[in-house]
């Protein structure tokens, strides 16, 4: 599936940021998902007010020494694997 | 030794064994806790606060039925104070829809909500209760809310063709997730497995069936499908591997491994009352049992997939071959493989079907199926 940049993803219901042991973890219905550095950087953005395009932006910035495309590939990787787990809703982007 | 021991992730906790429904497959021991051995709110509070304290991440409120606990709201509100991702896992009787809004109010995560069957006769002969419309005016009220939502079909021989009614259920229902659980054989369900396993063709066509249902729903709804134990070429790692990820407590406070564990003989079971859950996984004897790779027989010992499965299951390796230690019999590189190969030929070679049609001489009756209800405890 190919993600619309300016669709704006949020967390889908039953699914929260939780934290345990200093551990930061996304929370879903049965299972749970270990959150750190790039990983936590992307869903912490995930708030229905960052469009893909922006968070993108955002981590290149944060990760300027990386290769910008690919961090945009890893990224758009990244938001596709948690659709697929059913973990983020995608809302449409302002045309 | 004891730091070596990982942290466990998940408390499933068994609030009751009392339950409106008397599902003919359920996982509750044969033998249930009664209403007044339960645990109180406050030992359930102090439950959660130290379950968090030794790394779970969530509490899968069970039982029985969860919500025939009275305290059932503050149970899930001091779970989420102590910091727990809190799922109901529920028959949906009884809950109205003030109940409901305050199940929600208080903190609950995620609802799941069992199904017997698709049509109302089959459900309300397996729940031996009429629950199933009830169910599905719960089904609405939930879809009011955003929380987590889960349908769990329990699949066997005598529902399984109902799938595509099933998935109609299911589409209307806009749950993020769906699992078509096959009963799997203990307690109760071990007891009616003769009229409860599927045969090889109906599994097929319900494999495939879900085939097309997972490019149906993709991205709206996952499915979720676990093949009976018994048709499966190799094991599930049992729990996520004994002691390893997940311990349960009874009503009246044991903490097991897994919630077939009493079928061990000779296990012994510590009591919340007496100890601290960190204490009671990282050094009772019941959690040492197995965790590790000592017990284990060939040819899991020497096998490459022992890290992958654990040996499968204890419990099942106990009931199908009185020896706890054994490879669980499902895998196909088992010694006792021909036991579980003679029970599915018993099933498949006289095609039997719902309602039974060859004139095989096996239980099950043309009319009326004599089930073993699970009954309410005291």
């Amino acid at each position: 599936m190919s993600l619309d940049l300016n669709s704006k993803p949020r967390l889908a219901a039953g699914c929260r940021m939780g934290e345990n042991n200093n551990q930061r973890v996304l929370l879903m219905p049965e299972r749970a998902l270990r959150l750190h550095g790039p990983s936590l950087e992307i869903v912490s953005r995930c708030d229905g007010k960052h469009s893909v395009s922006q968070i993108i932006g955002e981590l290149q910035l944060l990760y300027s020494k990386a290769e910008p495309h690919k961090v945009e590939q890893d990224i758009l990787g990244y938001l596709d694997l948690l659709q697929k787990e059913r973990a983020l809703d995608f809302e449409a982007g302002a045309v | 030794m004891p730091n070596t021991v990982q942290n466990p992730l998940a408390l499933v906790a068994e609030l009751t064994h009392r339950c409106p429904l008397h599902c003919v497959y359920c996982s509750n021991p044969l033998e249930l806790q009664a209403r007044s051995s339960e645990l109180s709110t406050e030992t359930w509070s102090r439950v959660f606060k130290e379950a968090a304290e030794a790394g779970v991440l969530q509490a899968d409120f069970t039982g029985g039925e969860p919500l025939a606990r009275p305290d059932i709201v503050e149970l899930i509100r001091s779970a989420r104070a102590a910091g727990l991702y809190v799922s109901l896992i529920t028959s949906g009787l009884p809950l109205d829809e003030v109940k409901l809004d305050l199940l929600v109010d208080a903190g609950l995560d995620h609802f799941q909500l069992s199904f017997q069957g698709a049509r109302e006769e089959t459900a309300n002969d397996i729940s031996g209760t009429k629950s199933h419309q009830h169910k599905l005016r719960v089904l609405e009220w939930v879809k009011r809310y955003r929380i987590g939502l889960t349908l769990n079909f329990v699949i066997h021989r005598q529902n399984i063709d109902e799938l595509e009614e099933m998935l109609v259920i299911v589409k209307g229902s806009g749950a993020g997730c769906v699992e078509f659980a096959s009963v799997q054989y203990y307690g109760w369900a071990f007891a009616n497995r003769e009229r409860l396993l599927p045969t090889r063709q109906q599994l097929d066509r319900c494999v495939e069936r879900l085939k097309r249902a997972e490019e149906e729903l993709q991205g709206r709804t996952r499915i979720v499908f676990v093949v009976p134990d018994y048709y499966a070429k190799y094991p599930k790692p049992c729990v996520g591997g004994w002691g390893r990820k997940l311990l349960l407590v009874t009503p009246h406070g044991e903490v097991l491994p897994c919630h077939a564990a009493p079928v061990i003989p000779g296990l012994k079971f510590e009591n919340v009352k007496n100890r601290s859950l960190r204490e009671i996984w990282e050094c009772s004897e019941a959690f040492q049992k197995f965790r590790r790779e000592d017990w284990m027989q060939e040819p899991c010992k020497s096998c490459d997939r022992r890290a992958q499965d654990f040996g499968g299951c204890r419990c099942q390796a106990m009931l199908l071959t009185a020896d706890a230690t054994a490879t669980d019999p499902v895998c196909s590189l088992a010694p006792q493989r021909p036991k579980v190969d003679a029970i599915l030929r018993q099933i498949n070679d006289h095609g039997a079907q719902g309602t039974g049609s060859a004139a095989a001489p096996i239980t099950i009756q043309s009319d009326k199926i004599q089930w073993l209800y699970r009954p309410n405890p005291s």
